[in-house]
């Protein structure tokens, strides 16, 4: 009787189904509930990896519901490397598709926020440009170049206050939120990540740096965007967050 | 086989080593104590750049560095993961660690990676397909790596040989040498009803290149037979000191690793049982 890992594997992802046979206790008696001790290792150990990934969603479903909803995902999109890491990127379109969740229209956004502070932690270092470089350009040679992001940025847009949703699960003191829209700014000034509201026009002038746009075109992207952008405000976050990283052509 | 010769790999301290958690880096750095070298897992330290990198190209310029894989699935019936295995030479050409490692055991099969050490047969189509691996690795690595017995809760009915041959004879076909778990050896052989010291007497311990030590938590199976879950979550169990002191003694002192990944405690802690390993491996050498 041998036992290939098809078998194997079918039977550790699926606790309804039999164990396999051909495994045995070393002495001569069938391996039983020996083989669960794998099924429960696999269980486990992506479930805590998800939690470890995802503790505002934790928080926000409570601990049990978490163990049931990791469960159902793990099982529905096991791991296709072995990077942890990278563990859980469904997880958004999985929530916004759980039976259980699907009634919670920001649990996905929140989740999309928590893989961009994941994925901003594990990003390229760069070295940012000074203040005082951007300062020394002249204007005009500023509104036609292109910028050159820091890797470790991430834009996250929401018609949830997916931001204050998370200060409210991560810090003391935060304020309870209130409905609004929120684009987040996720970038690592230092060594970790850090999330920043980003005032109106911010999301379109970041995502037209993103795609390659000029810095006069984005002003103006910005500015069709929202009457209430500020360039100064965003540029200052932008730089204070160490995101620049080049000034090209 | 790769050229043992001209791709020896730079042995580790014959000293204590602690499996490195980002938590303690702060009192690494004040007081090792006797913590010689330090152990990763390799896959943990694929991203990019920040924190980790940052971290880790710190300590190295201190400490010898174990990389110690989890997740190439040495033992799986399909072919190796080319992305994986390029990630894993890019790790080590930068690092450049004083040993590489990996377990006998399979982890990924059609694409879905299980993040558990799964157990294999050891017959004659495991121990070639195995051996094909190993080889794999070390040519794409470019150096000699070391292959970790694993702890079993279970036996396969078809193996036709001892885990002790077949580590043996994966060694003698590919030129790598052998990462000792000697709770892994308890484990195993108080699961499956044998012998831990004659595991460690058929062992050629010449071939260690390194000893692992952790903690194990107690269960039992259907019959009620005792059955130990290798959890690295504990301190080291006394019988298994007594067992490390038995191979330590045949062995000669060799550089020994204390794997705490569960319920990681404070650093004095984690010292204390360097401690203990570097009492024994002084005695060896006294």
């Amino acid at each position: 009787m041998t036992v290939d890992q098809t078998t194997f594997r079918k039977a550790l992802l699926d606790p309804e189904a039999a164990r396999p046979d051909g495994l045995s206790d070393g002495k001569g008696r069938s391996a039983g509930r020996r083989f669960d001790v794998y099924r429960n290792n696999v269980t486990v150990s992506l479930t805590e990896a998800l939690e470890v990934g995802f503790p505002v969603i934790r928080k926000l479903v409570g601990q049990e519901n978490f163990k049931l909803l990791a469960s159902a995902y793990l099982r529905r999109h096991p791991p296709r490397s072995p990077l942890m890491m990278h563990f859980g990127a469904d997880m958004p379109s999985f929530l916004a598709d759980f039976e259980p969740t699907r009634q919670t229209s920001y649990l996905p956004d929140v989740a999309r926020l928590e893989l961009a502070i994941r994925e901003s932690y594990h990003a390229a270092d760069a070295d940012p440009i000074s203040p005082a470089e951007l300062e020394a350009l002249p204007p005009e040679t500023l509104i036609g170049s292109r910028i050159r992001l820091a890797s470790s940025l991430r834009l996250v847009r929401s018609p949830w206050p997916i931001l204050s949703i998370w200060r409210f699960n991560v810090e003391e003191d935060a304020k309870s939120p209130e409905m609004a829209a929120e684009d987040v700014l996720v970038a690592r000034p230092d060594l970790d990540p850090v999330p920043e509201l980003l005032p109106p026009g911010g999301a379109e002038f970041i995502n037209a740096l993103l795609t390659g746009a000029t810095f006069g075109d984005a002003m103006d992207k910005a500015s069709e965007a929202s009457r209430n952008f500020e360039l100064p405000v965003v540029l200052t976050l932008l730089v204070e967050m160490k995101t620049l990283i080049e000034i090209g052509g | 086989m790769l050229d043992a010769t001209a791709h020896e790999f730079a042995r580790l301290p014959d000293a204590p080593g602690v499996g490195y958690k980002p938590q303690h880096f702060n009192e690494i750095v004040d007081d090792a104590g006797p913590v010689a070298w330090l152990e990763i897992h390799a896959e943990n330290y694929m991203g990019d750049g920040g924190r980790p990198i940052a971290q880790l190209r710190h300590l190295a310029e201190r400490f010898a560095f174990s990389v110690h894989g989890v997740g190439l699935s040495i033992g799986g019936e399909g072919p190796l993961d080319s992305e994986h295995l390029a990630r894993l030479k890019r790790l080590v050409d930068w690092l450049d660690p004083a040993s590489f490692s990996e377990h006998l055991a399979w982890s990924t099969h059609d694409s879905a990676f299980l993040n558990d050490l799964l157990p294999l047969p050891y017959t004659e189509a495991s121990l070639a397909r195995i051996a094909e691996h190993v080889d794999e690795v070390q040519e794409v690595v470019g150096r000699r790596m070391l292959l970790e017995n694993p702890s079993s809760y279970l036996a396969f009915e078809e193996s036709t040989m001892t885990e002790t041959d077949f580590l043996r004879e994966v060694a003698r076909r590919t030129g790598c040498g052998l990462l000792l778990d000697v709770n892994n050896v308890f484990v195993s052989a108080t699961n499956l009803g044998t012998d831990p010291v004659s595991y460690i007497d058929a062992f050629p311990v010449e071939l260690v290149g390194e000893i692992h030590l952790g903690g194990h938590d107690d269960d039992e199976d259907d019959h009620g037979a005792p059955l130990l879950i290798d959890n690295h979550g504990s301190e080291v169990a006394d019988p298994v000191w007594s067992l490390f002191d038995y191979t330590i003694r045949k062995s000669g002192p060799r550089p020994s690793l204390i794997e705490w990944d569960n319920d990681v405690p404070e650093w004095p802690v984690l010292k204390a049982e360097a401690s203990r390993a570097a009492r024994v491996l002084e005695a060896a050498t006294a």
